[in-house]
């Protein structure tokens, strides 16, 4: 037995699937310890808010100020502020408004600007410019005003009687507030769904609860295949041949279809994520079965079963003691491959809005749902999808790459 | 002869296919054995002569597709789990390979407890289990304080045959059936083999079923011989008789077969 762990953590390809199994499940338990907010908790109003650090206007205003002076400062700002895409609209109406095309540096911010304050008049008429197009300009032109003032802006109350304005304050440019210091900062590492939630709280709950699925669905599809395939393969006769009925049934149904089937029909109140995985497990169960009742029958006829039923034990000691040990490597690889399978299943049955009922938990498939109704494959907001993608193929890429690993351990025709 | 013999065993057109239809093979044809108490008997054949087969039928491991087996004049009945045990209380066997013949997760300890447990010493205690599994490993020169808590893997071949014969030694049956129990022996354990399985004969007084391919072994340890050949009884009598005055051409090919070491090679035939 300690040989064989010992051979097992020898193989590289058990060790970085394990690995990395290893680290999602401590990512999975230790991140609820360190964030008690619920997954599920609406914290933006809006959508798809983009991943970043979000810092408290309200409160960088109150909080310590430190002058900075820095050189590029201002051309930061401008190129924040003005897009690509603004600076060649613009280049195209001073090139339409007569200028010569080969003066025109997009990328001299200050110059661009400077033509741009000189010659831009909505009045003008351009040849060609739609409607919408002029209406652009407007705006554009509106959002340049002051961009190149150097003054700061200044911090006004209103009066609750008067209504009146009075300045309490004025934040220069050159202002600098310490993030630490900033009483309410918001770290979004992947941004917001599309019903204001932090992604990232959601994506490792998702995870932890489509492992739980996996894992409930695995052994439940396992102990089926197990006890099916042991009493196929050890009873033999009627009892074989109907398991092998049966069987074969199920395999000639695809497993996806009978799961939307049972899926659809439990209805949408009583699907909780137990029983989501219950059902995948009651339709995944054929191969192991198979592939047990296989081994089963090249064991039965081994001589140290036959001196076990000479010793008088009884059919149930001879499967549990003389049988199980044998297949228990290959039964351990099943179960994992079963509980990859059932996370893929969970995210297919959720993307086809047939998963888990919405309110109560998030899983993988789930996020995968959300975020193709609301098109973030579309609007390309990545962090909606991408991550829960990336933990749906981490998961199963490790549990394939221990069940890799196992392999070669417990199959000596593939050991390098 | 004075003392008249028990028949011990006995069967009548014990018949084993395999298989439906045209794809059938009849491992065991009409088979009709008679074994006296305290005899050995030999089965010889080649290999696929259907000789593992009829040993697993008596064994009561395979069902016979046709005749019967009579167990000490009665028709045996293992149809119960109760009743195949009091059957294997009485027959008990030893199989060709000693590496597949143990459960190798279980240790040496309790393939002998399980052999006191079933001669009823369940009840007994601890330190008269150790005493019994001392005594047993002792009778085929084997030291059980260096057997305990091992597992059957780290033994050799021939000590593994060996541990059988104490197991068989310990659970004291009416007949033994020993399939080529040294074909995958050397053949310095060979002759130790045999010699521990004669001296077991004569300290528990049991009738041995000898299976073996190898005609000289079969004239070496037994008293009947049976020749099998695809299935069915070719020749059968006492071993001076079957072996020195064969009658069947199959018996003749087997001893003519038998490399001889006295016999200088005659190339110029070749």
């Amino acid at each position: 037995m300690q040989h064989t762990l010992r051979q097992i953590f020898r193989s590289g390809k058990f060790v970085v699937g394990f690995s990395i199994f290893a680290a999602i499940l401590l990512i999975v338990t230790i991140y609820p310890l360190l964030v008690r907010e619920s997954p599920l908790t609406i914290i933006g109003q809006g959508t798809f808010f983009p991943p970043g650090i979000y810092v408290s206007v309200y409160d960088s205003l109150t909080s310590p100020r430190y002058t900075l002076q820095l050189d590029d400062a201002a051309a930061k700002r401008l190129a924040s502020r003005l897009s690509d895409d603004d600076r060649l609209a613009m280049k195209e109406w001073l090139v339409g408004a007569g200028l010569l095309e080969s003066e025109i540096d997009t990328t001299d911010t200050a110059r661009l600007l400077g033509l741009w304050e000189a010659t831009y008049d909505p009045a003008k008429r351009i040849p060609g410019l739609t409607n919408a197009k002029r209406n652009y300009y407007v705006r554009l032109d509106a959002s340049l005003d002051g961009l190149l003032a150097t003054e700061g802006l200044s911090l006004a109350t209103k009066d609750p009687q008067t209504g009146a304005l009075i300045e309490t304050g004025q934040v220069a440019q050159t202002d600098y507030a310490n993030v630490s210091q900033v009483a309410n900062l918001r770290v979004l590492a992947l941004g917001t769904d599309n019903f204001g939630r932090d992604v990232l709280t959601e994506l490792v709950t998702a995870t932890g609860v489509s492992l739980q699925i996996g894992i409930v669905a695995g052994l439940v599809a396992t102990l089926i295949g197990l006890t099916l395939g042991l009493l196929a393969g050890y009873v033999g006769g009627l009892v074989d041949d109907v398991i092998t009925f049966v069987t074969n049934l199920f395999i000639v149904i695809p497993s996806f279809v009978l799961l939307i089937l049972i899926s659809f029909s439990i209805g949408q109140e009583q699907r909780g994520a137990f029983t989501i995985a219950v059902v995948i497990g009651l339709t995944g169960w054929v191969w192991t079965a198979r592939a047990v009742r296989a081994q089963v029958i090249s064991l039965r006829n081994r001589d140290h079963v036959n001196l076990s039923k000479l010793s008088g034990h009884s059919i149930f000691r001879i499967i549990v003691a003389d049988i199980l040990p044998y297949i228990a490597s290959y039964v351990v690889m099943a179960l994992i491959l079963q509980i990859s399978s059932a996370i893929l299943a969970e995210a297919g049955l959720s993307i086809l809005g047939l998963g888990p009922r919405t309110t109560d938990v998030p899983t993988l498939g789930q996020m995968m749902n959300w975020a193709f109704i609301y098109q973030a494959y579309i609007l390309g907001k990545w962090w909606a999808y991408l991550p829960a993608l990336a933990a749906i193929a981490l998961v199963s890429f490790s549990m394939n790459l221990m069940n890799t690993g196992l392999d070669q351990v417990f199959n000596p025709a593939l050991r390098e | 002869m004075a003392i008249t013999k028990q028949i011990c065993l006995s069967t009548s057109g014990l018949t084993k296919i395999f298989g439906f239809g045209r794809r059938q093979t009849v491992a065991v044809d009409h088979v009709d054995l008679n074994l006296y108490e305290g005899e050995v008997v030999s089965i010889v054949g080649e290999s696929g002569s259907g000789k593992t087969t009829l040993a697993k039928i008596l064994l009561g491991l395979i069902n016979e597709t046709a005749g019967d087996v009579f167990f000490q004049g009665q028709k045996r009945d293992i149809s119960s789990h109760q009743k195949r045990q009091e059957y294997w209380r009485n027959i008990q066997a030893i199989f060709q390979d000693p590496f597949s013949s143990y459960n190798i997760f279980n240790k040496i300890d309790s393939v002998l407890l399980d052999c006191i447990n079933m001669r009823g010493g369940r009840g007994l205690a601890r330190a008269a289990k150790v005493e019994l599994m001392r005594e047993a490993c002792s009778f085929v020169n084997l030291k059980f304080e260096e057997l305990t808590n091992k597992y059957p893997f780290e033994l050799s071949g021939g000590q593994m045959q060996r541990l059988m014969i104490a197991r068989i030694f310990l659970l004291k049956p009416k007949i033994l059936i020993a399939d080529e129990p040294t074909s995958m022996i050397d053949a310095c354990s060979r002759a130790t083999i045999l010699d521990e399985l004669m001296k077991l004969r004569d300290e528990i007084k049991m009738t041995i079923i000898f299976i073996t391919h190898d005609i000289g072994l079969a004239y070496y340890v037994s008293d009947q011989v049976y020749i099998m050949e695809r299935g069915k009884i070719v020749e059968s009598g006492s071993a001076d008789e079957v072996i020195l005055r064969p009658r069947a051409a199959y018996t003749q090919r087997l001893i003519s077969d038998v490399p001889k070491i006295h016999e200088e090679w005659d190339l110029s035939t070749v």
